[in-house]
């Protein structure tokens, strides 16, 4: 049947034997998209996107890069002034690594806002939430390869979280170090796994979009597709919407590579590593900074640790924690005002986990990761309960028509 | 469901002006395709010799040290570069023989800017081994300039191919006498 679709004898003879062709076909033209997408689903092309860049460009980089401790800082600096166009591939590799996480993150609000994580696409959440842990360590492990006062800093701090684990923390630290402290057996295990992971990454975005295409995006209003008149077909109509944002975000890329390649790193980077001095204020890139705040806001070495990882896991289990069968958050005026709260407090603790862990910083950071435990654990299951929600839309095309006709 | 959906595109567009469509069309294809190509040549290009490797393409060597019937091996660009001071005999002998009967005809005369002294590249023409008979000991060949251990090319005392495998002469390296005792390879 589905070989007779097409008119090249070639096409046709290669899908009859490997349907490569009646597959793509599949996902573009029969695969149903609600009709009512707004420009928020863009961001999870735009994330796949940006993981193509990264790894384009970051196999060039492997190219001239050197994974040794006496060696890094000057083989990154050879590729900023010697290797033809390395500075553009390498800032593009950097600005695209700060650009994937903020397309994630809207990607992730997105799906908090319109309660894309509920029933039944609960298992398309948890591998997001696996491919944002995934993201974390590569970009962590990526940021050490320059070999510069943060990298190494960094990565010291970092894999000192592994010593709050009692009884086997340190040896766990020693066996992530290969040695007594951050050295070049930790430089080429990062180098290595951080080349491996945007692959591993490349396999769960597989298994998401399969997990996706099963049931179909979630939309705007929340609700299910009834039949063929509340879709279209991926392809023209979303390619050409993906394609703008596309566009806009080429553009934004193109404006931080070639006006602002720096501006969301860090210049102690370009110190090289020095183990026997500290920077005076160290901070991770600004992606971690919200996970950074809540692991100081805790007075306690494992305490902190402990918390700062229920801050993630606290998302795998969000599918039970919000019980309310009503998805998208245009139905939900409470959770409305809460999920902006939410949203503030992410920024809030985003600012100060960038500031020094002092004074009335201190304070309102353990505030800030308060409220959001408090959001995810006690709010949210409170208002699956307690909340009135407004009455649903009979159909998706329902209110566009109804809007359609008040306009006309 | 799907057949309702299925290829939308040609049947859709503009029935009046089918033209301004499909001109719309093919020019955005062929400006992703210009895009593409400019993105993709930086990626490209970054395999090509870099600015600090270009910047140790040339090598100078003090060959007034090399005693007659000694050679020394030099490094230019990463690879040995054979300096010979030949005696009175091998230049005799590199010019007896009829250039036009050689599988790569060079005369000697061409090979060299002062006749006692031979600069070639030390990679064998065939797949790139360095020859053996720079060191006293060392197999010379049959014609006692270099034999390559790997395939058995013969090279004789101006480096011309002479037997096996290889398909041309050593290769002769641009330099220049910078002085009576120093070159400058490259």
């Amino acid at each position: 049947m589905a070989a007779e679709k097409f008119s090249n004898p070639v096409v046709r003879w290669v899908d009859h034997r490997l349907p490569i062709f009646s597959m793509l076909d599949h996902e573009k033209y029969d695969y149903p998209v609600p009709k009512n997408l707004n420009y928020f689903w863009n961001f999870g092309v735009l994330a796949g996107m940006a993981l193509v860049i990264m790894i384009v460009t970051g196999i060039v980089l492997a190219m001239n890069y050197t994974a040794h401790v006496d060696h890094a800082f000057s083989s990154v600096e050879r590729i900023m002034r010697d290797v033809n166009h390395g500075w553009l591939i390498r800032y593009i590799h950097m600005n695209t690594a700060s650009f994937f996480f903020i397309v994630v993150y809207i990607h992730i609000f997105r799906g908090l806002y319109y309660g894309s994580y509920k029933a039944p696409r609960e298992l398309l959440w948890m591998l997001g939430v696996v491919i944002f842990l995934l993201m974390m360590a590569t970009a962590f492990m990526g940021y050490v390869l320059p070999w510069g006062q943060m990298s190494f800093w960094g990565a010291t701090v970092i894999t000192n979280l592994f010593s709050a684990i009692p009884f086997v923390g340190e040896s766990i630290v020693t066996f992530l170090w290969g040695g007594f402290s951050v050295d070049n057996p930790t430089l080429n295990r990062f180098f290595s796994l951080h080349y491996l992971m945007p692959f591993v990454i490349a396999g769960v975005v597989v298994l998401h979009i399969i997990a996706l295409h099963r049931f179909g995006s979630n939309n705007p209003i929340g609700i299910d597709a009834k039949g063929p008149q509340d879709t279209i077909s991926f392809h023209p109509y979303y390619t050409i919407k993906d394609m703008v944002g596309v566009a806009m975000f080429l553009l934004l890329l193109a404006v931080a590579v070639f006006f602002f390649p720096n501006a969301m790193g860090h210049p102690d980077n370009y110190i090289p590593a020095n183990p026997m001095q500290t920077p005076a204020h160290i901070v991770p890139e600004w992606y971690f900074l919200p996970f950074y705040a809540i692991l100081r806001a805790v007075p306690d070495k494992l305490g902190g640790v402990l918390l700062m990882f229920a801050a993630i896991f606290v998302l795998f289990v969000l599918p039970w924690l919000d019980r309310s069968p009503v998805r998208s958050a245009r139905f939900r005026p409470m959770f409305r005002i809460f999920f902006w709260l939410l949203f503030i407090d992410c920024i809030a603790l985003g600012y100060l986990g960038g500031k020094p862990a002092e004074g009335i910083y201190v304070l309102l950071s353990r505030i800030a990761t308060g409220w959001y435990f408090l959001h995810f654990l006690v709010l949210l299951p409170m208002l699956s309960i307690f909340e009135t929600t407004k009455p649903l839309p009979k159909s998706i095309s329902e209110p566009v028509l109804a809007t359609a006709k008040g306009v006309a | 469901m799907a057949n309702t959906n299925s290829k939308p595109g040609a049947s859709d567009t503009d029935v009046r002006d089918p033209g301004r469509r499909d001109f719309i069309v093919v020019a955005t294809y062929a400006m992703g395709a210009v895009g593409a190509a400019a993105v993709t040549w930086p990626l490209i290009d970054q395999m090509n010799p870099a600015a600090d490797t270009l910047a140790l393409a040339s090598t100078e060597v003090d060959v007034s040290k090399i005693a007659e019937g000694q050679a020394i091996t030099v490094t230019w660009r990463g690879k040995p570069v054979f300096i010979r001071h030949r005696t009175g005999d091998e230049i005799a002998r590199a010019n007896a023989i009829d250039s036009a009967e050689l599988r790569h005809p060079e005369e000697d005369e061409i090979r060299v800017q002062k006749p006692e002294l031979l600069v070639v590249v030390g990679v064998c023409t065939h797949l790139g081994c360095v020859p053996l008979g720079q060191k006293t000991g060392e197999v010379k060949g049959e014609y006692d300039g270099w034999f390559c251990p790997c395939h058995g090319s013969h090279y004789d005392t101006s480096g011309r191919i002479r037997k096996g495998p290889a398909p041309t002469n050593l290769e002769v390296p641009p330099y220049s006498f910078l002085s009576d005792s120093v070159i400058r390879i490259g």
